[in-house]
This record gives structure tokens, sequence and C-alpha cells, in this order.
């Protein structure tokens, strides 16, 4: 058993931002461990530009932007561990690891910081029907053949979500050769940044069907057709709306999952709605000393941002490793009207002021977000353009929440009269993440 | 090239025939249409061990099953494959189904199904507190359990070679011809001539008899739909929970796995031989009918849906017999539910048929009833270090959701049946299975294979011939 103050668990944006503000902070004895063999996660297969405008106002790629934090951690003495997988956390912030150099080794930590990342989700998970041949990829899959590998992975292509990595990869696969024949959403609108669906699709005049979705898959041995349907306002497809793409590959950009099986193991509270910890404006964990920040906590659509939340989460974990705690007194954040959900779920009280994160469910124009103490507003804020594919933030400062009579806060957003127009009201209740986001700029 | 006995077929029938017959001074040779074993309905079923007492006593299958089931403890224990005996639960939900409980337990009793129990609704809740609270009642087979079936067959198929026998892969038979010896068999590997033919040929055991002038049964696939869902969902359940069987099925059943996952399904529909597609509608049936039994099932937990054909035909029975126009040809065929509870049972039986037919078996001295794989993740703290230490591919984990290491991976390719795809170390070590399902192993268990076997990485399939995964490199081309 070795011992080290802070470990951080995952190289990638996260996880090296984390690192960073702890060792700004004072602390010294600071170890990542990276899955890979290689630090900067999944940003090293994103090699279009578009990160860090932000963080360093300028137009990075992905493995620029890496690189500027591991060059950052280099002059340091952090050390990052590649090739380190963390097989097991135990609730006294034991990990248990393995990698080809130290074999299987149990390192205790002071503190911890879960940086792990997300994963995309799969046909298994929504189920698609159809034939069990090959040619079926998640677009992160794809992405990393390509931009990683160097091989392509077929030629005539469909890609269902509107996601950030699908449509990058819509333009991607295009600019390799391959004919990119649609892009199909479920939903009435994409998941994905405006700039994206302008970039990737409309400039390669490749169609974007909303309100569609893959409800056939057909190929003996490599894939030969797929079943593109319209769907109703349930999401169910609508029968004599079928139409068939002679295609190869179908790519699956349908949402992003927080990877969280060693938190859970942990016994670290999870939020069904995000699948990440339940955390503290300081992104502490229900675990006391375990941090959690970046996908692993919910999908971020840039970077930059878990960036910015890594280093709030590497800054508390090194005031606790100095025996700081913060005062006790809670204030639950409640998701009210159109929340999908909020980070943090709850904030200490007397603290600074908080900004808190969250998602809408519909797709609003000119609309309010208000902040509810009970059923008094305090705060309200407006907005020209509100969608699920975005994620929204809003400051409440320390006058503001030092006035709360309340034991919660309801972010909400103000209902329209009569209601959102029944083409955009869309029940995304049992859809865990929104459509896939994160790290994609 | 002349055979003892040629087996037609390496699901795990064809394989339990080699594994038995390879214990005896016989020239044995299997040939096998994919280029894998265990790849048609032996690697997409319920993986369950069933009790026994739902054949009609009387028939082959009960007789085999009961067997099978006794023996599978044993074998799986020698040949290291995954087996739990965690019994089974059949479920009464209704009036009628008490009564169907009280048919299946004389049934069984007739059988001679081990430890048969009838249990009031008091004693199933408390065996299994996630179930519906209509329940009324279960019938209790301590014998069943569940099994890795393709890793089953594997192992048999891979004792057999190491005990002589030869598996040819990628070897389809497309024309058989009676000689005066006995038969000469067409693949597009060559011809080879045998005394004696085994039909293990499953989906396809009607085409192969007919190829020899027998027409006496015909086919008949049934498909079956299944979800399989995450681990996080594999201790909804501990035994394997029926519900009462209707016409010509066993229900939809949920259960868990040998890995941990919790399995549900099938669904019954008339099918082509090669049809494993799934289906909205066959899916739906499948995840409301569980629902029925155990309510609480998350199938967002969901990470792959399967489906697989069962060689169902138009006879009642396993065909367990020489063809009646073809002396020396012998049929293992329909071997549909409960075919791999049976499997172990129908080796001894072929070959007693075989015997029959004129074949002498004469044991050999000396042969290997022994199988030992690697399984990092189940070694202790120490074993790991030390297997670290001695090969440091074992310390790089390459499948994260199911720790699957590179050593392992490594290993499966150079084993007697060294797989040629991505799916194929799937079966072997588990490596692509977990929730991610290979979204981020997959590249890298490509790469090991193609190194590992000296191939381009565009040649490595996603499993069968013709699934194909890279079409060439990018623009750039490919990383140094």
């Amino acid at each position: 058993m070795t011992d080290h103050e802070l470990v951080v668990i995952g190289g990638g944006p996260a996880g090296l931002a984390a690192a960073l503000s702890a060792w700004e902070q004072g602390v010294r004895d600071i170890l990542i461990l990276e899955r890979d063999n290689q630090a900067g996660g999944i940003l090293n297969q994103c090699i279009h530009n578009g990160f860090g405008l932000h963080c360093f106002q300028e137009e990075l790629t992905g493995p620029e932007y890496a690189g500027r934090f591991i060059d950052l951690v280099k002059q340091t003495g952090i050390q990052i561990r590649t090739d380190t997988m963390v097989l097991e956390l135990s609730e006294d912030r034991v990990l248990h690891t393995l990698s080809p150099q130290y074999g299987y080794e149990s390192i205790r930590a002071g503190a911890v910081v879960l940086a792990m990342g997300c994963r995309e989700r799969t046909r298994g998970a929504i189920s698609i029907p159809g034939a069990r041949c090959s040619g079926i990829f998640t677009a992160g899959a794809a992405q990393r053949f390509l931009n990683i590998e160097g091989y392509m992975v077929g030629k005539r292509v469909v890609i269902l979500g509107s996601g950030d990595i699908g449509l990058i990869m819509a333009r991607r696969m295009t600019l390799e050769g391959a004919k990119v024949l649609a892009c199909v959403e479920l939903m009435p609108y994409s998941g994905g940044l405006a700039r994206n669906i302008v970039q990737c699709l409309n400039d390669f005049d490749i169609p974007l069907y909303l309100s569609h979705t893959v409800t056939d898959i057909r190929g003996k041995d490599r894939l030969e057709q797929v079943v593109v349907s319209q769907v109703d306002e349930k999401r169910s497809p609508i029968p004599g709306t079928e139409r068939v793409f002679d295609c190869d590959t179908l790519l699956l950009s349908v949402g992003l999952l927080p990877e969280n099986e060693l938190s859970r193991q942990a016994g670290i509270a999870i939020d069904p709605r995000t699948n990440g910890p339940v955390v503290w404006e300081n992104r502490e964990s229900s675990l006391p000393g375990v941090f959690a920040c970046g996908n692993v906590l919910h999908v971020h659509d840039l970077v930059d941002y878990v960036s910015a939340e890594s280093e709030t989460a590497g800054k508390a974990a090194a005031a606790y490793l100095r025996g700081e705690r913060p005062a006790a007194g809670e204030l639950k954040i409640v998701n009210g009207n159109e929340v999908s959900y909020t980070v943090p779920q709850h904030i200490h009280r007397g603290v600074d002021s908080v900004e808190i994160f969250f998602r809408v469910r519909n797709v609003r124009k000119d609309a309010a977000i208000r902040v509810l103490d009970g059923q008094t507003q305090i705060a309200r804020f407006r907005r020209e353009h509100l969608a699920p594919g975005e994620m929204e933030s809003i400051r409440l400062p320390k006058v503001l929440l030092d006035r709360v009579q309340g034991d919660a806060l309801t972010v909400e957003i103000e209902a329209v009269e009569g209601g959102v127009p029944r083409s955009e009201a869309s029940p995304l209740a049992d859809i865990p993440t929104p459509t896939g986001k994160g790290g994609q700029t | 090239m002349n055979y003892d006995v040629v087996v037609i077929g390496c699901g795990v029938v064809g394989a339990d025939c080699a594994y038995e017959l390879a214990k005896h001074a016989l020239r044995v040779c299997v040939l096998e249409a994919s280029n894998d074993v265990a790849n048609g309905t032996t690697k997409a079923n319920s993986a369950i061990v069933h009790g026994g007492y739902d054949p009609l006593p009387g028939t082959k299958m009960a007789r085999l099953n009961v067997r099978g089931t006794a023996m599978m403890c044993e074998l799986c224990r020698k040949l290291d494959v995954p087996y739990r005996n965690n019994g089974s639960l059949v479920l009464s939900l209704t009036e009628a189904d008490d009564e169907t409980l009280q048919a299946l337990y004389a049934r069984g009793l007739a059988n001679g199904v081990p430890g048969l129990t009838l249990l009031d609704r008091a004693q199933t809740l408390s065996m299994e507190p996630n179930l519906s609270p209509a329940v009324r009642g279960a019938l209790f087979a301590p014998s069943a359990g569940i099994v890795n079936p393709w890793e089953l067959c594997l192992a048999l198929a891979e004792t057999a070679v190491r005990n002589g026998a030869e598996l040819r892969l990628s070897a389809p038979v497309t024309a058989i011809a009676r000689t005066a010896g006995g038969f000469r068999l067409t693949t597009p590997q060559g011809e080879l001539s045998a005394r004696f033919v085994v039909n293990c040929a499953g989906v396809f055991s009607d085409q192969i008899a007919a190829m020899v002038g027998d027409r006496s049964f015909t086919v008949r696939p049934v498909k079956g739909e299944y979800y399989l869902l995450d681990k996080a969902e594999g201790s909804r359940v501990d035994h394997v929970i029926f519900q009462c069987p209707s016409e010509g099925s066993k229900g939809v059943l949920v259960t868990p796995t040998v890995h941990g996952n919790l399995l549900v399904g099938p669904n019954a529909a008339s099918c082509s031989p090669e049809d494993s597609a799934n289906t909205a509608a066959g899916l739906d049936y499948v995840r409301a009918s569980a629902q029925r039994a155990v309510p609480g099932i998350q199938f967002r937990d969901n990470i792959r849906n399967f489906a697989g054909v069962r060689a169902n035909t138009d006879r009642d029975d396993f065909i367990l017999e020489e063809s009646a126009v073809a002396p020396g040809f012998i049929h293992a065929a329909g071997i549909r539910s409960p075919g791999l509870s049976a499997a172990p049972a129908i080796g001894p039986e072929v070959l007693e048929l075989l015997r029959q037919a004129g074949l002498a078996l004469h044991k050999k001295e000396h042969i290997i009833d022994s199988r030992k794989r690697v399984r990092f993740q189940e070694l202790s703290d120490k074993e790991k270090n030390a297997l670290v230490q001695a090969d440091p591919r074992y310390g790089r984990v390459i499948c994260r959701c199911e720790s699957v290491t590179e050593g392992e991976i490594v290993a499966c390719l150079h084993t007697p049946i060294p797989p040629v795809s991505v799916n194929g170390v799937k079966r072997r070590v588990g490596a692509g299975m977990g929730r991610c399902q290979s979204g981020f192993c997959g590249p890298r268990v490509q790469e090991i294979i193609a190194r590992e076997l000296g191939i381009d990485p565009t040649e490595v399939l996603m499993d069968w011939a013709g699934t194909w995964v890279l079409c060439g490199e990018t623009k750039g081309g490919n990383a140094p």
C-alpha cells in the first residue's frame, strides 16, 4: 500500500485541470491515474478545432487543448501514471489499481477527484431492432478508428442522433471521401450546438431529418440498408413513413453516460437525472474527501466548462486536505418546471456566490429562468434562446443566498401562457441524459 | 483425407460428439461452416441448464436433459467453463397456472428430476423478493443452473483438438456422396472421406441429411429474441425465473447469467435459418411478458439485444438416430431446447449409435481431460501481481467494462482454436461484453488481433465471413 495526498482518477481535461488547480493551491503530492497510454482523454481523438474559445480565447484542436494542460502539468511535480486502471475504490479512499509497471497495487489517498469521463450510449441502450451485421459504430468509436488508428470505417453513411460527435463525424467522414446520406434525429430539434449544424451538415448539404429514427437495420454480413421512419409526438414510429437508405455504415450519436461504476462501488450517491454523483457547490460528493468533475459528473457541451468545473473540484480537494470543512447547513436545489437537472444538487449555507448549471427540457425563445424560495421568486434571468442541447447556467450572489428562508431553492423555466407548443413538448423524463454532448467543442 | 468419423457442425452438440470421439483411437474431423465454433444456436440462447420437468416422459429430450444436467457440473469443472447451479423456479401467476405446476411436478418426477419441490407464495417470495406480488407459488428445481454456452462449446472443441481431432473452420459441406467405404464430403477446402458421418448441423441439419437422400425430417427454425442487461440489474433475481409454459414455448424467462448480467427472453416466432434480426414487436413482447413475473426490471439498463434461432423440426423429439437410408450416417439433429442442457449426454449417446452402426471404439490410454484459462479478474491480489511480473501484458486492461487484460487477449489468440474476429475474442475472454459494447476496446482488440495473427487490421472481422469492420486507410494513412 502506498500513500498519496491527492489521487485523480482520469487524465483527461477534467483530471488535468483538477490536479493543476490543487497544485496551485499548494498540494504537492498529486498522482493522476490514466487508463489509456497517454494523458488527454477523449480530446486526443477530437482533431477538429473550436476548443478553448473560453479558456484560452483561441480556437484550438482537441489535442492542442489537451497539450496545453499536459505542458502545464509537466512544469509541476504532479505525477501522471498512464496505462493504469483503477479497479476498485473503497469508502475509505483506498484505490486498487492495475498497471503493467506496478502490477496490482493499493493506494491510500488523502482525497480523491473522480474524473473518469463518460461513455457513449450504444445500439443496445436504445434497442434498435434489426440485423446483427457489422457496420454499426458509436460515433466516438468510429472517430477513434479514423483519427487515432488511421482507418476508414465505411463509405456510405447514415448517422443516428444529432449530438455533437455525430455532427463532427458527418463532416469528418465526408472529408475522407465517404458519402453521408442523412443525419436522423428522434427529437424535433437537434441535440448538438447550432454552429455544428451549420458547419458539419449544412455546409456539406447533408440532410437532417428531425422527428425521425432508425426502425430497421438490414444486412446479412455487413450493413446493407437502414430504414428510417418519422415519429409522432410520443416518439413512436409512424407506419407508412419509412424510407430506405442503402448504406454500409450506421454511426450512433445517441447520448453519453457518465462512467460511475467506481463511484457506485464506493457507495457514492448518484443522481438518476445526471447519472453522476450528487455534489455540493465545491463538487464534493456524498463521500467526504471525494470530489467529481467533468463528464463523470454531468455531460458538458464545451471542454472549457469542464476545465472551469475541475478547477473548482481541485481547489476544494486542496482545502479538504488542509483540513478545512464547509459550514454545516444545506440548501437543496430543486428542479422546477422544464428543468431536467441541476449541478450542484445542493449547496452549503453561507457560501459565496454559486453558479448553478442545468439543462432544460424544451426549445424556447424569449424565455425566463426563475429561482424560487418556497413560492417566492427571488431571482429571474432572461434568455433569448433555450435548448436541451445547450447547458444553461445562472449565478446566484451571496447576498441573495443569505436571504433564503426555506431549505430549498427551485430553478424553473417560467411557464408560457397556454403551455409549450405541442410540437416542442418532448417528454424527456425517461431519457437519462440529453443527447450526445461532451468534449467535442 | 480419410477419417473414421466426420462431424458436421461445431456447435455445442458437434463439439461434445468430437470431445467424446477424440477419447478413442479414431481419426476424427469436425467441419464447421463458420469461421469459428459456437457461431450458430450455441451462441444465442437462454444459457440455461434445465431441470428436466418440461419434456414428456419417455422422450429422448426427457432422458438426455436429466442426464446432461447431472453431468454438467463436473464437465464444467474439468474444462473450466463458467457454470452456476442456481436452481430454477416456474411461477404460478393464475389459478390455471397452479394446475400446470402440478402437471410439471408430476412430469418431473416421472423424468427423474432430483429435488423438485412445490413452493407456496411465501416461500417463493422469500427466495425471490423482486417477483410480482401476484405470484401464487412456484415449482423449484434445485438441479437447474446457468452456463456459458459458447465457452462450453469452445472448451469441448479445444479438448477434442488437443486429443487429436481435426477441426476445419470455414468448411461448409456442399455435397456428400456415398462410397463403398462410407462417404465422400465436399467442402470449399477440398474433399475428404469418412466411414461414418455425424450430422450436427443445427438449423441446416435437414439440408445436410438431404445430401445423402434422407428427407425424413424438416427443420422449422424458431427465432427467440432477448435483452441482455447491465450487471447493475444482474441481481434482480437469483434463480432462473420461468413462467408457465404455453404451447410450443417455455415462455419468457428472467435469469442472471454466469457473467453477472440479467438475461430476459425469448419470444418464439418461425423464421428462416439465418434470421437473427431483432424486431420491435418481438422485443416489446419480451419486455411486457417479463414484467409480469419481475415487474421492476430496468430495461433502460439494457446493453444488447440479440436473437437466436432454435433448430426445431417437424418431429416432437430430438432426432438421434442412424439415417434409415444411409447406413453409417448418424443424425444429432433437431436439438432444440433443452439441447444445451442435454449436450453433455448427447456425445455419449451418439457414440453408442456409432458403435451400433459398426464403429469399433477403443479408448486411448492417455487423453487430456482438463482445461484452464486465466481469468485475471478472479485471481487473488497476490496471483495478479505474480502474473503481471511474469508478463506485464496482464497489467494492461484493454476492456475496461469487464476488466479484461491484454495478456488474456493475447493468450486466447494462441490457443488450439484461435479466434479470427473481434467477437471471437469476446466469446473467449469477455472483452467487449460489457456496458460500452466494445466502444472503447474494439479498436484496441482489432489492433491486437492483427498484430498477433500477423494480418492487416482491415482483415480483422467483427464476426463471421463478410462482417468487415474497416474498409481502408484514411487519406493520411494509418498510424505508424
